[in-house]
């Protein structure tokens, strides 16, 4: 390979300018060389003029000097992907992190990079065509078992037309670096095929047949989400949020109890110390689907707030890219990012340092497009081979301010499918999971009685509305029918909207459980009750949410649970 | 021998700029002339055009004053010869006695890879029982304390500083009052801790941007005892709200589009970055920091404040004179107070749901609704609480806070009152001398 190279120019923070003579592309990869320690610093080219080329260097730049030398390679910015990216932990440029701790020890160290994938793993490969079959791209070859998976070895979908398989590796034990097909086209093209390939970061990795509309809910198993509003496998949902709020822990119970194949977790420049969570509690934890520990279908991202910022763009890409590759073999990924705003901010610092022309809190123009785009890549696909498979998205957004009317949060509302806007006034109160359920609004259809849910809203906004009215006339001058509808509200709130994620019983609720208790609370919220005073309207209304919060609390069809069923039928005879 | 410059050729605000060649980026510049020696950091290099931001200011530099670069960046000497030694910003010392110039580390060395590091599972214990019942610090943690000026936001740094269980103190003042500066070195002295303590103290007669080194020095200092020497290093900062500003002024200099009141749009990278210092070394040492934010005017949502809750562990609010029970929170109690005394967390809750409910009857109260015999209760319960848990001058170990949280509220309540289970009841519930 033909490297370029090219002469420092101009170096502020990390921002670089190279002036190179030869041909060089947008989003290559360069490398900056410190004359004065030899260390070579990752970056990528984001604007070319003239012979200048500036670069965003994924690393810090302190030590490099005017005059150092660039090699531009040929590449983008890419992801290498085949087996063994299941239970990585990876950094946003794709470094596996726990091989770098073994070779750098606690610290990261500038310079230091690492292969992606086992080059010396054998993975047992198992054909699924043979010589003279007709394939396209993303075609499945084979698979290997990746854990819990059958990992699909695909034609690279940067293969278009139509190739014919001319040799084909038989059932045996492979390295990713071995041939195992060759395949020709009718042009006479030769192409070998190995088990692993590169994929450019920002570009969509497409390679199936068509897209479909989402309609199959994705089940959280929250109660607010899954009932009152719902995301869909292959739809797109934001969660913006004060600080504090609540959205990660949120992230993290949806991450674990989430039915889907493949969770990739992005963190994306907030705390090391929440990811730490996941990676030391995941392979303990069982997935309920499989029996399996969770970690086995978790891949990690890991971009935190304190490693290098442009490397932070580079993480939601690299995971959505991942999160598009195990698309292609048949499978249902979730892919949550947390939080999205920080990649904002690191597209707004290097805006600033390219002296664009700002829009709104000094983020780039072309902030919009960028977040329409990455949201765009969530998708519910057909395969060639008739399977469904989906990529969902679910990002966390972190407004200044707590204030939804920033540039950020208002891009990314236009784009998804789903709302679930956090309040600080409901995490002031410790009402928890903080979803706003007068605001929050979802375009998909639950799977929870979706026809009742209405209703259930009604009550919530009209309970809502006699609260507002109570702190001006007080509960004197409130009707027993107006108070008894806040009472019902209230409790609505507070024993299904309200989930407790440190309880082991309630952090997860079944669907079959949330149809079950959401239609017999429906029956209370409808029931006609009359009261002789407001006094005994709340106690009996304290009664019953006490009874429910324990009805919660125990075990779906337990022994308990029907008990405190009983209970509840006898006091609302 | 290095190159010496004698033109500088622009001088704004804090930041100079000159013709100089094989200089590499955040290396260190010394600039002399009439005024003495500043020091300075190459910020920007276009082409042959080197920025400098000067450290202690531009007043008196001349456009003729001689630079001369030292071929590295920042670093600062460590070693057991630090403790109960007193630095200025620039990292020297301020307390009359040698530099130190062996081992010199590098300052703002990158970040700890997340897989190395583990869950915090250590309380604190700094003896103020709004933190240690209520909010928990913990080994590794990084708090912030958020204050309005004017409370006693020092003094409460300095208490934690002397009955924290560290082995060793950080300090790091920055925009410091002199008599606040004082009156740290006085408390360390006579509280006997100053042996095993290191401060930076910035103050707020020095040049503003001078204090933009004090948090990178704080915690490499710290990273480093803790990593090398296993020590645990208690790290306070105060204040970052000061710090934060001398970064608006660089980069409103630097002619910066600024994201939110001014302040620059990478504001929150900048204060992660040290924040995320705090970490408990598997196997070693630990750095935990509590930093002082102030909030001008009270306002939670000002770019400070906002951006640093966003990356802390939680956060204490100073108000009133003491720790605010809303609204403060750390976010990794829940690690350590399982393990502490069993009556531990149902006390948290209680107590504090009893307060809020106080202060639902004082409304009323203020509203002149009449107080009915449980309203009363809680009135009672409000103020013995407020006198004998959240004064700030209460200094109890967790135990016998825990013990007198049950006294105050038999002195008030029925035991089925308090929704405390029965076991613990029966435990822990005074029996009245009849
Ligand atoms: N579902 C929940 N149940 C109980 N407590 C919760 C829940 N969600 C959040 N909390 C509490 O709120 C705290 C903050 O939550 P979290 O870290 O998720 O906030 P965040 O919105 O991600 O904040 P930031 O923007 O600062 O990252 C938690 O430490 C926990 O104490
Ligand atoms: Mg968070």
């Amino acid at each position: 390979m033909s490297e370029i190279s090219g002469k420092i120019i101009a170096i502020y923070g990390n921002m670089v300018t190279a002036e190179v003579d030869s041909k060089v592309k947008q989003n290559a990869v360069a490398y900056c060389c410190k004359s004065r320690d030899g260390i070579k610093l990752k970056s990528e080219i984001i604007r070319l003029r003239g012979n200048e080329a500036d670069m965003q260097v994924f690393e810090s730049t302190r030590g490099l000097m005017v005059g150092d030398t660039v090699e531009i390679t040929e590449d983008l910015v890419s992801v290498e992907v085949g087996p063994g990216i299941l239970m990585q932990i990876y950094d946003g440029l794709q470094n596996p992190l726990p091989q770098l701790a073994e070779e750098c020890g606690f610290f990261l160290k500038s310079g230091v990079y690492s292969p992606p994938l086992s080059e010396s793993k054998k993975w047992h490969f198992t054909p699924l065509v043979k010589p003279g079959d007709k394939v396209q791209a993303a075609h499945h070859l084979g698979w290997v078992p990746e854990g819990i998976f059958q990992h699909k070895i695909l034609v690279p979908p940067y293969l278009s037309g139509e190739w014919k398989v001319q040799e084909i590796a038989k059932e045996g034990n492979y390295t990713i670096r071995e041939r195992m097909a060759i395949l020709v086209n009718e042009k006479g093209d030769q192409k070998e095929i190995t088990m692993s390939f590169k994929w450019p970061v920002k570009i969509p990795m497409k390679g199936y047949a068509q897209r479909l509309l989402p309609s199959e809910p994705l089940v959280t198993q929250q109660r607010v989400m899954d009932t009152m509003f719902p995301i869909c496998k292959g739809g797109t949902y934001c969660i913006p949020g004060p600080f504090g709020a609540g959205k990660t822990v949120l992230q993290q119970i949806t991450s674990r109890y989430a039915e889907i194949d493949v969770v990739v977790v992005a963190a994306c420049g907030e705390r090391a110390g929440e990811v730490v969570e996941t990676l030391r509690e995941f392979p303990h934890l069982q997935d309920p689907k499989t029996g399996k520990p969770l970690m086995e279908r978790t891949i990690i991202i890991c971009n935190t707030s304190s490693m290098p910022v442009a490397a932070r763009e580079a993480s939601v890409y690299t995971a959505i890219t991942l999160a598009e590759y195990y698309r292609l073999m048949g499978l249902h990924v979730l892919l949550l990012a947390d939080s999205t705003s920080r990649w904002a901010q690191a597209l707004r610092e290097m805006s600033g340092r390219l002296e664009e022309i700002p829009g709104e809190e000094a983020f780039p123009a072309y902030l919009e497009s960028v977040i329409a785009n990455f949201y765009e890549r969530a998708a519910l696909v057909k395969l060639y081979n008739g399977q469904t498979s989906s990529v969902t998205i679910g990002g966390t957004v972190s407004p200044a301010g707590g204030n939804f009317e920033e540039p950020v949060t208002q891009a990314t509302l236009k784009v998804v499918g789903a709302f679930h806007g956090l309040s600080r006034a409901r995490a002031d109160a410790r009402r928890f999971p903080s979803i706003d359920p007068l605001d929050s609004w979802s375009k998909y259809t639950g799977a929870v009685l979706p026809d009742k849910v209405p209703s259930a809203r009604q009550i919530l906004v009209r309970g809502n509305e006699v609260s507002q009215m109570m702190t001006v006339v007080g509960e004197e001058g409130t009707s027993i029918q107006d108070f008894v509808l806040y009472l019902k509200a209230e409790f609505f709130d507070r024993v299904y909207l309200q989930q407790n994620a440190y309880n082991e019983v309630d952090q997860a609720c079944s669907l079959s459980r949330q149809e079950y208790v959401f239609s017999a609370l429906l029956g209370i919220l409808q029931k006609e009750f009359s009261f002789e005073s407001k006094d005994q309207a709340r106690k009996f209304f304290f009664q019953l949410q006490s009874l429910v919060l324990n009805w919660n609390e125990a075990a779906w069809q337990s022994d308990s649970f029907k008990e405190i069923e009983g209970k509840i039928k006898e006091l609302l005879k | 021998m290095r190159t010496v410059y004698n033109k500088i050729d622009q001088i704004t605000g804090n930041v100079v700029s000159l013709k100089a060649k094989d200089v590499a980026y955040e290396d260190l510049a010394v600039i002399e002339g009439e005024r003495g020696v500043s020091l300075a950091q190459v910020i920007r290099i276009n082409r042959d055009q080197v920025y400098l931001q000067v450290f202690a200011g531009t007043k008196g530099i001349s456009n003729r004053d001689q630079v001369r670069f030292l071929g590295h960046s920042m670093e600062i000497s460590f070693s057991e010869n630090l403790m109960g030694r007193i630095f200025n910003g620039s990292g020297v010392p301020r307390d009359d006695r040698s530099p130190l110039s062996e081992n010199m580390i590098e300052i703002g060395a990158p970040s700890v890879n997340p897989v190395k590091r583990i869950m915090p599972s250590r309380m604190i214990r700094t003896g103020i029982p709004m933190i240690d019942i209520f909010n928990s610090l913990v080994e590794s943690q990084k708090l912030p304390i958020f204050s309005i000026p004017g409370e006693p936001y020092n003094t409460l740094l300095a208490r934690i500083a002397l009955q924290a269980e560290a082995d060793i103190i950080v300090f790091g003042g920055m925009g410091l009052k002199y008599d606040d500066y004082l009156f740290f070195r006085n408390t360390f002295e006579k509280g006997g801790v100053m042996h095993r303590s290191i401060m930076f103290a910035h103050t707020a007669a020095d040049p503003v941007v001078e204090c933009l080194l004090v948090p990178d020095m704080v915690l490499a200092v710290a990273e480093n005892f803790a990593v090398q020497h296993s020590k645990k290093v208690l790290v306070l900062l105060t204040d970052m709200t000061a710090f934060s500003d001398a970064l608006k002024e660089i980069s409103i200099i630097m002619e910066q589009i600024p994201s939110n009141r001014g302040y620059p749009g990478d504001l929150y990278s900048q204060l992660a970055r040290r924040y995320e210092k705090a970490v408990d070394f598997e196997g070693r040492g630990s750095v935990t920091t509590l930093a002082v934010t102030t909030m001008p005017g009270d306002d939670v949502t000002h770019p400070v404040p906002d951006n640093t809750g966003y990356i802390t562990e939680g956060q204490f609010y100073l108000r009133r004179g003491w720790i605010e029970p809303f609204g403060s929170l750390s976010r990794l109690k829940q690690l350590v107070n399982g393990k502490t005394r069993d009556d531990h967390r149902s006390i948290m809750t209680a107590c504090i749901q009893l307060y809020a409910k106080c202060k639902e009857a004082r409304e009323k109260q203020a509203m002149g609704f009449v107080m009915s015999s449980w309203d009363k209760k809680l009135l009672g319960y409000g103020k013995r609480f407020e006198q004998e848990m959240m004064d700030l001058k209460v200094n109890i170990s967790l135990e016998k806070a825990l013990d007198r949280c049950w006294q105050i509220m038999a002195e008030f309540f029925e035991p089925q009152e308090i929704g405390i289970t029965e076991k613990l009841i029966n435990q822990y519930w005074p029996k009245k001398n009849v």
